[in-house]
């Protein structure tokens, strides 16, 4: 039977098929995105456009998100996050350990999701906290939900005041000026918008970022290789991607409709394991393997259809920038002996802790 | 389910078309091959060139083609019906 179903978190179905998967994904009539995460409990439906919206909004509100986003424009932020990436390995010089994921992976996204709305890259442990209450350990408690959002929403309230005078070339200052036609966004869609891209952008990568490391200091061939061949890189993050997608999001059904023979209830959710689809031997020849030069490559770790990751770029430019300068910095490195590697829990995949040891040994 | 397109006996008379209806703009094509497309200002995705693939950039424009998620490039040989 393709598709499971859980009556906990109010309903839920999980397909594992890429086939169905992107069926999903590319039907916003029968499954809406105003609910995307499931959580044991109701809570008031909160806006974060677009990835809270549906056709017909949906596609003005995502059209303004995608000029910040280019490739040429995330070039542009390559320096800084490089220069990051060097900042957060110059303590561990000498050192015979450390933990990938503490010491490096958190802190490079949030850090440059900072940067790039042009809030102190100090607040980067804020915005991580505020992440791993949201969703983490808001599955079983909504009103953890409820707190956060309105401490982010105050938090982004006081930034937005101290750009009204001043314009600044940041993210908060572009969507305070940017228009739906030829209208300024609402207060309710700038903050919904900036809590989606403080939150999609921080533990996602620091996701991404972590478990290549741990991918890496488990396989030793593979990380000998991309030490001695970094051109590969590209290449190997997208292998990763493949391998160890972070994201699971999901939809509401609010249309009847079935999905391989099996009849969907209006109102449970159903959920969007990228990481299944991607690992589907129906698409991906060796699927189970994980192989750093795979050529052909189509994988759904950044989602199909209208929702595709308007960030996918920039976490790519994350991925391969840390692995450039970690590998450049410690080509040799291990899992500690005995170590316990920490994964989070809820919708975004990856070691919380990853204890490694640094140098040939 | 075949998502991959099958790859070419050998260089041709190539154009490679964007399905704008597919096109998310995952821009895995414009990394693989910038020869042949761009992203522009607006964040679209485009063919440079009208689409015309020299014939050295033929494996490059399978690779893109093959790496689409959206599945959205469309590789068309001389003669073909687009």
């Amino acid at each position: 039977m393709p598709i499971a179903h859980t009556d906990r978190f109010l309903g839920v179905y999980l397909p594992s098929r890429y086939e169905d998967i992107r069926a999903i994904a590319y039907d916003p009539e029968h499954f809406s995105s105003r609910r995307i995460f499931v959580r044991e409990g109701k809570r008031p439906p909160l806006k974060s456009p677009p990835i809270t919206s549906d056709p017909p909004s949906h596609r003005a509100e995502r059209k303004i998100l995608l000029p910040p986003f280019t490739p040429a424009a995330i070039q542009r932020l390559e320096p800084r996050a490089r220069a990051l990436c060097r900042e957060l390995l110059e303590p561990l010089s000498g050192r015979s350990a450390c933990d990938g994921a503490v010491d490096y992976a958190q802190e490079i996204p949030a850090r440059l999701i900072a940067h790039m709305l042009g809030i102190s890259e100090d607040a980067g442990d804020q915005f991580r906290k505020w992440v791993r209450d949201s969703f983490e350990h808001s599955m079983t408690d909504v009103s953890i939900v409820q707190r956060v959002v309105a401490e982010v929403s105050a938090f982004f309230d006081e930034e937005i005041a101290r750009r009204r005078g001043a314009r600044g070339d940041d993210l908060i200052s572009y969507l305070l000026h940017a228009r739906i036609d030829g209208e300024p966004l609402s207060k309710e869609h700038i903050n919904g918008t900036l809590r989606l891209l403080l939150f999609a952008g921080v533990d996602t990568t620091w996701s991404a970022i972590g478990v290549s490391l741990w991918h890496l200091a488990t396989h030793p061939d593979d990380r000998k290789r991309l030490a001695a061949e970094p051109q590969i890189i590209p290449t190997a993050v997208e292998e990763f991607l493949r391998a160890y997608a972070p994201v699971t999001a999901g939809r509401e059904i609010v249309k009847e409709t079935e999905l391989a023979g099996c009849p969907l209830k209006v109102g449970e959710m159903v959920l969007l394991p990228f990481g299944a689809a991607n690992r589907d031997p129906e698409i991906f020849p060796d699927a189970e393997r994980v192989v750093i030069d795979r050529a052909e490559n189509p994988h759904a770790a950044f989602g199909l259809g209208i929702h595709r990751c308007i960030g996918a770029t920039l976490a790519r430019m994350e991925m391969r920038v840390a692995l450039e300068e970690w590998l450049g910095k410690f080509p040799d490195f291990a899992l500690a002996p005995g170590a316990a590697v920490e994964w989070s829990t809820g919708p975004i995949r990856g070691p919380r802790q990853l204890p490694l040891t640094l140098g040939a040994g | 389910m075949n998502v991959l397109p099958k790859p070419f006996a050998g260089p041709a008379d190539l154009t490679v078309r964007i399905n704008r209806k597919r096109c998310q703009g995952h821009a895995r094509c414009v990394a693989i091959a910038p020869e042949l497309f761009e992203v522009d200002a607006s964040g679209e995705t485009q063919e440079l060139r009208g689409g015309a693939v020299p014939p050295d950039l033929a494996n490059k424009v399978y690779l893109a083609a093959a790496n689409c998620p959206e599945l959205a490039i469309d590789i068309v040989e001389a003669g073909e019906q687009a």
